[in-house]
Parts: C-alpha cells; sequence; structure tokens
C-alpha cells in the first residue's frame, strides 16, 4: 500500500505536554498529519488520540516506531491493519434561500444528517459519518454555497472480532 | 520531617548515588545551591553552561554512569542546549536540572524565564516540568531511571523556584514503574538463531560494531565473538575502543574517513554483523552501495534505529550485551571446534588491502598532525583518554591513536560539536582521577569553550590540550579545497590569540614548537607536569584527512591522497 491514509489509535498519559510531544515529532522528522483528534477516555489519566497520516510503508513503520519511543505514549494501534469502525462529524453552515430549502431538506434526510440551526438565511447542519459520506454530501451541497464548515477529523476504534 | 524542594532534590541524588555535579549558580536555583553546600555531593563550577553539559558527558563516559549538571533558568538554561543536544546525538546518560521563576510567573515573560521544556523537547530522552512538590523526588528517580535504561539520553528536569522553597515529606517510589516505557532487552531466539546459521555459512563475514556496545558495555563479549569466530571488526567512530585497536583482527574506523580496508570490507563482505549502530549518513557513505553483496544482521536496542536508513534482512531488538552473550553460547553450542568456513582468503585480502593502502602520511620538515598523534600514543603508551574537539584533529585522533578499552574516546559524534573536547576532558578528568587525559584540539574548536581551562586549574584536574594548530577551520578549508576549487571563504584563521601565554593566563602551563624534533620531547614534559598544560603545536597548514569518501558517494570511491 504506497502512500496509504493510516490511521492510528495512540493511548498517551493524559498530562500537559504530551500533544506537543507528538505534534514535534511530526513535524521535527517532516511526517504528516492529516487529522487529529484527543479526549479524555474513561480513564481520566490516560487520553485517545486518532491521527491520520499518510506514507509508504516505511515512513509508516518509523512513525509508529519513533511514537512508541515517546515516553508518554502507552500504545499504539495501526487500525488500518485491522476492521474498523471510524466516524467524523462536521458542522455545516450553508446559504438557505427560500427556493433552495426543500432540496437541501431532503439531502439531509437521504444522508441521515439533521438540521440544527435555522435562520433567514441559513442552515447548520450536523453530519456525522464516515470521511467517503462527509465529502459526498459537502459536494452535493456546495452549489447552494457553503458559508463554513467545522469537522472534528476522523475518530476510530478497532472492530471487535465477533 | 518535612524537607525543601531543595533539599529533597538533595536527597534524590544522594539516592541515585551522585557524586560529582557540574554547574553553574543564579537566583533560580540559589536555594539548590545552598541545600547542595550542605551535602558531599562535589560541585564543578564551570565558566560556561554549555561547557557544563560537555562536562557532565565526558564524565558519563569516562565513568560508565549518569552524568548530571545544574544551572540555573533563562539563559543559564539556553546555554545548555548544544551540549544536550550533542548528549542526545551520542545516546549519552546525563540529568540536567534547570532552575526555573516561580510557578505563579511561568508564562509572564518574567525575569530570566525561558520554555526549556519545550526548546529542549526535540533533544532529551525526555523532560520534566515539576509543578507539585510531591512529584519531585519521584521525578528525578525517574528521570535517572530513564536516562540510563534502554538506548540511554539525556533528561532535562526543569523546576520553578517556589519548588525549591515549599517544604514536604521525602517520598519516593521503591520502583519505577513507567507503564508506557519498556525497553527490550532480551533478543528474540529465532532471531538469534537465524544469525548463527547465517555465521556458519559465511565466508566473508565483517562485525560493524557501535557506541551501542560500550554503552551496554558489551566489549568483552563483542571480542569474544569476534575472536571464536575469527571476524574481523571495524567500528564507527562512536565504537572506537569497543574492539582492541591493537588486535590483528582490527580494521580500523569505517565510513567517510575510514580506513581503506574497512571501507573495501564492507563493501566485499557476504554478512555484516551490525551492532549498536544507527547507519549515519558518515558511516553508509551512498546507501545503496552500502554492504551490497551481503546479508545484514543489525543488533540494536531502539527499534527505530532498525529499517530507518539500511534495510536489514536480520533485525534483533536487544541489549548489545544480553544479545551477544546469549549468541556466544548459541555459536558455540552450535559450532564446535571452532568449525567455520575457510575464512583464510578473506583475511589474506583484508590483510593485501592493508599492506598496499594503509594510513599513511609523509613527515619531513613541518610538523604532520598525524606524527603528532602517533608520537602521543606511543608517549601515552595507548593509556590515554583522549577527548576531540571537531574537524580534522578528531579525525586523527581516530585514526592514528589505537584505543583498546571501551570508555577511552570520547568525542561528539553525532552532532560534530566545535568545543566539546576540553569541557569532556574536565568531565572525563573528574571522573577517573587515576587516568591521563588529553583533548586533541584544532586551533579553532579551542577557541569555543578555552574559558573552561579556568574549571581545570580551579579545581586541580591536569587535563592536557594538544592542539594542532594548523592556521585554518582545517576540515572545512579540506572541503573548499577538493570540492571549491580551493576557494578559502573565511576558513583563515587570521588571528589566533598565543596560546602559550593564554594558557599561563589561566594558571595553566604552555608550550610550542614547529619542530618535528621537538615534538616527542613537548609531550613528554607537557605530560609530566601535574596541571592543565597546553601543547600548542604548529603543523602543516594544508594537511588534508585521507582516506576520504565524498559526501554522497559509495564507501568504496576513497579519495586517497
Ligand atoms: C559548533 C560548530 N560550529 C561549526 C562547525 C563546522 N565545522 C566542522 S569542522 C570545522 C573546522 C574546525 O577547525 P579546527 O577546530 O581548527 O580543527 P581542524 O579541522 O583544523 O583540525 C568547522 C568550522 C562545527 N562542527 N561545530
Amino acid at each position: 500500500m504506497e502512500n496509504g491514509k493510516t490511521v492510528l489509535s495512540i493511548i498517551v498519559d493524559n498530562q500537559p505536554g504530551v500533544l506537543s510531544r507528538i505534534a514535534g515529532l511530526f513535524s521535527g522528522r517532516g511526517y504528516n498529519i492529516e487529522s487529529l483528534c484527543v479526549a479524555e477516555t474513561d480513564d481520566p489519566l490516560v487520553s485517545r488520540i486518532t491521527l491520520v497520516t499518510k506514507g509508504n510503508k516505511l515512513i509508516i513503520e518509523q512513525i509508529k516506531k519513533q511514537l512508541h519511543k515517546l515516553i508518554n505514549v502507552i500504545t499504539v494501534h495501526d487500525l488500518t491493519e485491522t476492521k474498523y469502525v471510524e466516524r467524523e462529524l462536521a458542522l455545516i453552515k450553508i446559504n438557505a434561500k427560500p427556493k433552495d430549502r426543500a432540496e437541501i431538506l431532503r439531502m439531509v434526510d437521504v444522508f441521515r444528517s439533521k438540521v440544527i440551526d435555522v435562520g433567514h438565511e441559513h442552515f447548520t447542519i450536523e453530519i456525522t459519518g464516515d470521511e467517503e459520506k462527509l465529502k459526498a454530501f459537502i459536494n452535493i451541497l456546495k452549489p447552494m454555497g457553503i458559508k463554513e464548515i467545522a469537522r472534528t477529523g476522523t475518530i476510530a476504534l478497532a472492530r471487535e472480532l465477533q | 520531617m518535612k524537607l525543601t524542594g531543595a533539599q529533597i532534590l538533595m536527597k534524590a541524588l544522594k539516592e541515585e548515588g551522585v557524586e560529582t555535579i557540574f554547574g553553574y549558580p543564579g537566583g533560580a536555583v540559589i536555594e539548590i545551591y545552598d541545600a547542595l553546600s550542605q551535602t558531599d555531593i562535589e560541585h564543578v563550577l564551570v565558566r560556561h553552561e554549555q561547557g557544563a553539559v560537555h562536562a557532565a558527558d565526558g564524565y558519563a563516559r569516562a565513568k560508565g554512569q549518569v552524568g548530571v549538571c545544574l544551572v540555573t533558568s533563562g539563559p543559564g538554561a539556553t546555554n545548555t542546549v548544544t551540549g544536550i543536544a550533542s548528549a542526545y546525538m551520542d545516546s549519552i546518560p546525563i540529568v540536567i536540572i534547570t532552575g526555573q521563576v516561580p510557578t505563579s510567573l511561568i508564562g509572564n515573560d518574567a525575569f530570566q524565564e525561558v520554555d526549556i521544556v519545550g526548546i529542549t523537547r526535540p533533544c532529551t530522552k525526555h523532560n520534566y516540568l515539576v509543578k507539585n512538590i510531591d512529584d519531585l523526588a519521584k521525578t528525578v528517580k525517574e528521570a535517572f531511571y530513564i536516562a540510563s535504561s534502554g538506548r540511554p539520553g539525556p533528561v532535562l528536569i526543569d523546576i520553578p523556584k517556589d519548588i525549591t522553597t515549599s517544604k514536604t515529606i521525602y517520598k519516593a517510589p521503591e520502583k519505577i514503574n513507567l507503564k508506557s516505557y519498556n525497553p527490550t532487552y532480551n533478543p528474540n531466539l529465532k532471531q538469534l538463531a537465524k544469525v548463527v546459521s547465517l555465521i556458519k555459512e559465511a565466508k566473508k563475514p565483517v562485525i560493524f560494531a557501535g557506541g551501542g556496545i560500550i554503552l551496554s558495555k558489551a566489549s568483552e563479549e563483542l571480542r569474544e565473538l569476534a575472536y571464536y569466530a575469527n571476524i574481523p571488526v571495524t567500528t564507527s567512530l562512536m565504537g572506537l575502543g569497543a574492539f582492541p585497536g591493537t588486535h590483528p583482527l582490527w580494521l580500523g574506523m569505517l565510513g567517510m574517513h575510514g580506513t581503506f580496508r574497512a571501507n573495501m570490507s564492507i563493501a566485499e563482505c557476504d554478512l555484516l554483523l551490525a551492532i549498536g549502530v544507527r547507519f549515519d549518513d558518515r558511516v553508509t557513505g551512498r546507501t545503496d552501495a552500502f554492504a551490497s553483496k551481503a546479508k545484514i544482521v543489525h543488533v540494536d536496542i531502539d527499534p527505530t534505529s532498525i529499517h530507518k536508513n539500511i534495510n536489514v534482512h536480520v533485525p534483533v531488538v536487544g541489549d548489545c550485551k544480553a544479545t551477544l552473550c546469549q549468541l556466544n553460547k548459541m555459536i558455540k553450542q552450535q559450532i564446535p571446534d571452532k568449525n567455520f568456513p575457510d575464512s583464510k582468503t578473506w583475511i589474506d585480502t583484508i590483510q593485501e588491502w592493508k599492506k598496499t593502502t594503509p594510513l599513511a602520511y609523509d613527515q619531513k620538515d613541518i610538523i604532520k598532525p598525524q606524527y603528532v598523534i602517533e608520537k602521543l600514543y606511543e608517549v601515552t603508551k595507548g593509556q590515554a583518554i583522549i577527548t576531540t574537539e571537531v574537524g580534522q584533529n578528531q579525525m586523527w585522533a581516530a585514526q592514528y591513536y589505537h584505543y583498546d578499552s571501551p570508555n577511552h574516546f570520547i568525542t561528539s559524534g553525532g552532532l560534530g560539536c566545535m568545543g566539546f573536547g576540553l569541557p569532556a576532558a574536565i568531565g572525563a578528568q573528574k571522573a577517573r582521577p587515576d587516568k591521563l587525559v588529553v583533548d586533541i584540539a584544532g586551533d579553532g574548536s579551542i577557541q569555543m569553550n578555552i574559558q573552561e581551562l579556568a574549571t581545570a586549574v580551579q579545581h586541580c584536574l591536569p587535563v592536557k590540550i594538544v592542539i594542532l594548530n594548523n592556521g585554518y577551520l582545517g576540515m572545512v578549508r579540506q572541503w573548499q579545497q577538493l570540492f571549491y576549487e580551493r576557494r578559502y571563504s573565511c576558513t583563515r584563521m587570521e588571528f589566533a590569540p598565543d596560546f602559550v601565554k593564554l594558557a599561563e593566563a589561566f594558571g595553566a602551563v604552555g608550550f610550542r614548537t614547529s619542530k618535528p624534533e621537538e615534538v616527542v620531547s613537548i609531550l613528554q614534559q607537557g605530560i609530566a607536569i601535574n596541571k592543565p598544560v597546553i601543547m600548542d603545536f604548529i603543523v602543516e597548514k594544508e594537511e588534508n584527512v585521507y582516506p576520504m569518501v565524498p559526501a554522497g558517494k559509495a564507501l568504496t570511491e576513497m579519495l586517497l591522497v
């Protein structure tokens, strides 16, 4: 898999400076971060970082080993090596002229997303899904005029073996 | 009983067996210095904080233990960065304690505040800002453990001033338990079995050993392997001394300024046992041509070293000593009676390379720098601890002094940091008062931390400085000569101090000569004096270090004269 997308699930000590160690490792060694999500887990002492990166096999191997070498990194899982589920959440503020409203609502319905704020001139839509789904949705909405988008980046978990 | 943070720090350092600290005081650490004065820990007062770190580095290498330095916040802390980076590149275990402004002021651009934890994140193995006095004792214990275990390295502890003055009860954990840090010491036996069968079949094996052997104290085991299986040995700059430099199986150092026979052996070998090395670009030359006919085995405790620069056939993650012990045992069981493939032709080929293309120079009326090193080797009977500055002096020290034991050659290998040698010599001398310690220097490098001569004099550390004075930043000049048509842009040191008078001004002793026939007697006189001594040898100005593999070329593409 040349330069494929890799999703890493990294468990770290929940301490100040840890994120900067990880970000510094990527910038210092010329690796690329496509997206990054960090939050506490059920154990308040540790956080989960979901990081999406790209690179050939050797680079990904180095990234994983280098991450592991950081003292505050507890585990590194390459989810792309197993089966996993991923989600991303996006908030999309879109121009909602009266003539477009019905079409937008239909799309919202088709994509099983939600309108969470309505104004005279706009809707704000909440959508979750994998990267593909979000991309498709955004493409469809584009012609109506997107005002702003906020995206969380990917979060992911490995599937449990049945 | 409650102790202040400063007292807790001292108690924690004592628990780690610290006997000596290299440092420089200031406002943020004044409480720590006060507590220090109440202990029997010795303090070496350097003249610049960079010197403190290099000295702790030299101490750590000469003693095989963690070196410690202590500096104040702000400029004291930033002055340590070069030293830390050098120790990091060479995997040297040191603990750096920096003062910090009080916690209430952190982030306010307070007087003498810098974010040293942020600055040193990429050049420490790990670092800490202690925000709670109850964490202090534990942090010190962790820092020493991290610095000295696995692949060693520098660890920095930043301690705010209010932490040093507030009080609590001393409480340190019995054992360090870091769930996120667990170096692999013992090798995978299946991998080792593969190594044994490769050794069994190899007709032209070579061992390439590095600093990892010295760090893990595995020289004995390395020698055992080489002698038993009759395998020639080369080392990186960091590995010098891991294998005796006088043994018939010794190939000399490899790489950019490696010996002809070492570089040829790498190109021709069918099995390369790389142990405790990281395949630096100064060693490999063009990587696709490196050991291209060989199966490569790579033993290293740091998994990130493996497959980083060179693709290897059999990776073994493990401590060099543990791995070699196990490997030797397996080899002796499985290949009895020295029943190895006949390596005579291979050894003969190597001997032939040595004969036709040895390290050589021509001593006439002007002193050759190589001659000085060769005579230093003879006069000291090869027993001195040698530190170096950086440049040609460093390479000649590697080529012409022969190291029979580990921890006797101390150099800034990875960072290549000029100004390293003198403070490192001071640290080494502190660690080994019984030893003769000599800094081999260039006239450029020695000026970078010459102020440390005062440290040596104050603390009665009789280090010797041998300056190979060529009036140039020689190594850069060499590149300009070879690759920039002799355009010596800014490498001529048009002015240098009178090093003899300079030595005297510092309360040391100075000698100078430009006559080849005086070299030996000056070395003898200088070494006999129980004080710091500078010996300034005016040498051939445009002598070059050969062989030389131009950057980016294959190891076999050596310039020989
Ligand atoms: C701190 C630092 N600055 C610059 C360099 C680049 N550099 C490498 S070798 C060298 C020349 C050193 O000259 P000198 O100390 O006189 O030694 P020589 O090569 O002449 O033996 C220089 C400038 C360096 N290695 N370190």
